[in-house]
């Protein structure tokens, strides 16, 4: 019954069927807008740091040209001016190169063991609520503002990392990096180095975490079926797969290494001389050199201190490029 | 007829004799330490914590290999190491919070967000003038930056989750190299593209110019991570009904993923908040109060703690922990305004 009446509708309203829709991949034109602003403000971020690199190399280049390969090997910041007025500065950040790798490192030796272990604590140790807290106290550490990590570590860590530092110069001055030229020790690449290890800890922590996770469990099991104790299993399973990741995560920790600038500054004695003596309170850091004399700068120095910073970009995002890519060769080789 | 009631077993809990013992190796190597301590030339709290930790080590060592052999010797020593590592990282995040607590808590006035530093000089003391001015400009910056940022970074993601185009390995590459820009890269870039070459001057905007330039990356990943969870059924669901991308991203996806795009943004507002060091080339720094922020200096609140720290007398680093403290409280409660926001279930 209502078969044929649904027909005879049909069939009376023949002329009213519309034609057949054209089925095609094509997108629509609001498809097209849509894509083409989503593309573009994809871009955006190439755009950015093209422009940074782009903008500090233009401003910069004057002093690359005046100082020329000593700019990056001599250890002088003269800003001087002859008889005639015209300018014979000497600008060179050697110091600084010197002091920030030795700082870097201090905070890789400090910050990343520590990290491991707190990364193993967190995927393999800590109860499933106690692990939610931890993650979260451990991301809170990362947006703790700089300045505050360069308060406490001046008048908190200071006095303590004084008296380590007074000890294993005690002990240990006979190998040559705990050596100094005389006893100082405030303000020392080692003390900026331990609040650099603290403020790396999150991201290094967070990394190593994420590549432990992703260890594939069939092999965890299967070590523990073996008769493997946890450590054994952390050994022979998890350390090999995720290597790679934490190396590539302890890079990324001395990309922010070499950018930190307001808590380095507050902790370190900035000294234009080459110190190898981590111990020594005498340093440098080329993003403290940075805001330690832009305040009375001008003309070629302003000019010489964005040529610095156009170096440590390059060195920040070279060491960050390489690291990202070692981390995502380890979490794909996971799926 | 008889049930069998089986009960679940688990044999790897700790029993009761288990935690006597782990008790009793904490109770005993905390009075061995005391007495080193005591009586010995180590000193101090921390002589106590490295000799507690050395024979609560030995102690827990010793346990477990009488109980599972020599086997376990490598098993206990790593998990004692560990466990110690993992205390050690909490140590400074509580230390730092019990400072700035203690410290700032010292400088709270009534007049603090009422007044501003332009009758007043950091080398005064604490209970003349305040930080309006930092506070006001703090919000002017955040504000300014999320505008910006917001937008581009969550296009962004959409672009790596949605549009997926030919580039979007490269660009999520990119990205993540961006969220690796140094602070003092970023205030030293807009010093020269903005603040040098057009008409805006050192100003909040100019300072929340290089605060967006940060916060991009961290909107872009957060959001990202977000947009991946939302089911790939949902889009599906919308493709077939005849919707447009368009459509679908816009009244499908995007909704789904609200709550986790609002932590995202929260997230970078938290990671740029208190950034020091591109203020120090953007903002200028102003003692009294600026509503303009594309006309003249403004201030914020780490460039206050900034100006104390660096004056360095009693009153002026006073001034510094106080600041300290109104930047923490704002970052704590973003970032927990965040966590709330973000564990809620997706689409809810």
């Amino acid at each position: 019954m209502y078969k044929i009446q649904h027909m005879t509708l049909l069939e009376n309203k023949s002329a009213d069927i519309p034609a057949p829709r054209v089925i095609t991949t094509k997108p629509r034109v609001s498809d097209k807008i849509f894509r083409g602003v989503v593309t573009s403000f994809g871009m955006s971020a190439l755009l950015i740091l093209t422009l940074i690199g782009i903008f500090l190399a233009y401003r910069g280049v004057q002093t690359f040209h005046s100082q020329g390969w000593s700019f990056l090997t001599s250890y002088n910041w003269d800003k001087t001016v002859d008889e005639n007025g015209n300018s014979v500065s000497s600008f060179g950040v050697g110091a600084m190169l010197i002091g920030t790798v030795l700082i870097s490192i201090v905070a890789l030796i400090v910050g990343v063991p520590l990290s491991i272990a707190m990364a193993l604590f967190l995927t393999f140790y800590a109860p499933a609520r106690l692990k939610t807290i931890l993650v979260s106290v451990v991301d809170l550490m990362a947006a703790f503002p700089s300045v505050l990590f360069g308060l406490w570590g001046f008048f908190v860590l200071m006095p303590m990392a004084n008296y380590w530092a007074k000890l294993i110069y005690k002990y240990l001055h006979w190998i040559p990096i705990f050596d100094a030229p005389e006893p100082f020790f405030e303000r020392s690449p080692f003390i900026a180095g331990l609040v650099l290890a603290i403020m790396i800890i999150p991201i290094v922590t967070s990394v190593s975490r994420e590549v432990f996770a992703q260890t594939p469990l069939d092999r965890i099991q299967a070590a523990y079926a073996l008769g493997a104790t946890k450590w054994g299993v952390i050994k022979a399973v998890v350390f090999p797969f995720g290597s790679s990741g934490v190396v590539g995560g302890a890079m990324l920790g001395l990309g922010r290494a070499f950018g930190e600038t307001v808590a380095v500054y507050t902790v370190l004695n900035i000294v234009f001389a080459p110190n190898w003596h981590v111990l020594f309170g005498a340093g440098g850091n080329i993003a403290s050199l940075i805001i330690l004399k832009w305040g009375e700068a001008s003309g070629d120095e302003t000019t010489a201190l964005l040529a610095a910073g156009f170096i440590l970009f390059v060195m920040t995002l070279l060491v960050n490029m390489f690291a990202n890519f070692i981390v995502r060769q380890t979490l794909k080789s996971g799926k | 007829m008889t049930t069998i009631q089986v009960k679940p077993q688990r044999p790897w809990k700790a029993t009761p004799r288990d935690m006597g013992t782990t008790a009793g190796v904490i109770l005993l190597s905390a009075l061995a330490s005391l007495l080193l301590v005591l009586g010995t030339g180590l000193k101090g709290k921390i002589g106590f914590m490295v000799c507690f930790i050395l024979i609560s080590t030995i102690l827990q060592v010793v346990v477990g290999v009488r109980k599972f052999g020599r086997k376990a010797l490598g098993d206990n020593i790593a998990s004692s190491l560990i466990y110690v590592g993992a205390a050690i990282v909490f140590l400074p995040v509580f230390s730092i919070l019990y400072m700035a607590v203690t410290k700032g808590a010292a400088g709270l006035h009534p007049s603090l967000f009422t007044e501003t530093m332009f009758n007043a000089s950091f080398l005064d003391p604490i209970d003349k003038g305040g930080l309006l001015h930092s506070l006001v400009g703090t919000l002017y910056l955040i504000s300014i930056a999320m505008i910006i940022s917001v937008p581009m970074g969550i296009l962004t993601a959409l672009y790596l989750t949605e549009i997926r185009g030919p580039g979007a390995g490269f660009i999520q590459f990119i990205v993540q190299a961006m969220s690796g820009v140094p602070s003092v890269v970023a205030g030293l870039f807009i010093f020269t593209s903005v603040i040098l070459i057009s008409p805006l001057k050192a100003s909040g905007a100019a300072g929340a110019l290089a605060l967006a330039i940060l916060m991009i990356p961290t909107v872009t990943r957060t959001s990202q991570e977000v947009l991946l969870l939302v089911p790939h059924d949902l889009r599906e669901a919308g493709l077939a009904l005849g919707a447009t991308q368009w459509k679908t991203v816009a009244t499908i996806v995007v909704p789904a993923a609200r709550n986790g795009l609002i932590t995202a943004t929260i997230l970078g507002v938290a990671r740029i908040a208190g950034e020091t060091a591109p203020l120090i080339f953007t903002i200028g720094g102003a003692d009294k109060l600026n509503l303009n922020p594309f006309k003249d200096y403004q201030s914020a609140l780490p460039f206050y703690v900034w100006k104390g720290l660096v004056l360095g007398t009693p009153e002026s680093l006073q001034r510094a922990w106080t600041g300290i403290l109104v930047l923490l409280v704002l970052v704590l409660s973003l970032f927990i305004a965040a966590r709330t926001l973000g564990g809620k279930k997706m689409g809810k």
